[in-house]
């Protein structure tokens, strides 16, 4: 499908790096002209998606994230984050709610239950000792003029 | 991020200001910590009219100083959330947890 406009995002898997992921994604969907709530939702989801990365992608190492956004026809917007950590052995398990591999760090195991609510369509790519790579879309609405 | 905490009567208050993610839910969780442990208010209100940004770190955040303040038999509650932020703690289920104004 045609791609309007994308922009590809690569930094090192700091946690100070979440609030960059959507600071990147909030100035490209800028020209798309989103409601206020539209973006928390794509932003919320874009930091959901980038901490998981960190905190359970690459729990053990340090690694990059990349991230990619595309603004599509429609007022679509694709966007695309993939680590090459650990990677997810059991992706069903992982997006139940509330199951989390790091309680210690009071995470709440709700990470993809707010991008599945967050986004209208999740989907999740994930070989072990290979990466994981989480792709999400959301249909802006048509607005104003 | 900033946290600003006024006490009276037991009645701690405290006013958070920023965005609240994994990064910097650390440093949030800290301060409450050594507040609740050290002081021991019987009620805490988290204050969260100046909060701009919240994923589910924030969730976490309050669930884990609820179980602290049960634990020092007072009580935890959150303030003035933006209606977004409210959406976050609708779909954890917050406010079977917390009170929630």
């Amino acid at each position: 499908m045609e791609i309007l406009n994308e922009i590809k995002f690569v930094m090192p898997s700091l946690s100070v790096n979440e609030s960059t992921a959507r600071a990147v994604v909030s100035s490209f969907l800028t020209q798309a002209d989103p409601t206020v709530e539209e973006l928390s939702d794509i932003r919320t989801a874009v930091s959901e998606a980038v901490t998981n990365a960190i905190v359970h992608g690459y729990r053990h190492k340090k690694g990059n994230i990349e991230l990619t956004v595309r603004l599509m026809p429609k007022r679509e917007v694709y966007i695309k984050i993939r680590d090459k950590g650990c990677g997810i052995p059991d992706i069903k398990k992982a997006m139940e709610p509330l199951f989390t591999t790091a309680p210690e760090e009071e995470r709440s195991g709700l990470g993809f239950s707010v991008m599945e609510s967050f986004m209208d369509k999740l989907t999740v790519k994930s070989h072990v000792e290979q990466g994981t790579t989480v792709i999400m879309r959301k249909r802006l609405a048509v607005h104003g003029n | 991020m900033k946290i600003d905490i006024k006490s009276s009567d037991g009645h701690a208050v405290a006013v958070l200001s920023g965005e609240i993610d994994h990064h910097n839910a650390k440093e949030i969780r800290s301060q409450l910590d050594k507040y609740i442990i050290t002081v021991q208010p019987s009620e805490l209100t988290m204050d969260f009219s100046n909060i701009t940004f919240m994923d589910s770190s924030g969730i976490g955040l309050i669930m884990g100083r609820s179980k602290l303040m049960r634990e020092c038999g007072g009580s935890l509650e959150v303030r003035d959330p933006q209606p977004y932020i409210r959406r976050v703690l609708k779909l954890a289920g917050m406010e079977r947890i917390v009170k929630i104004t």
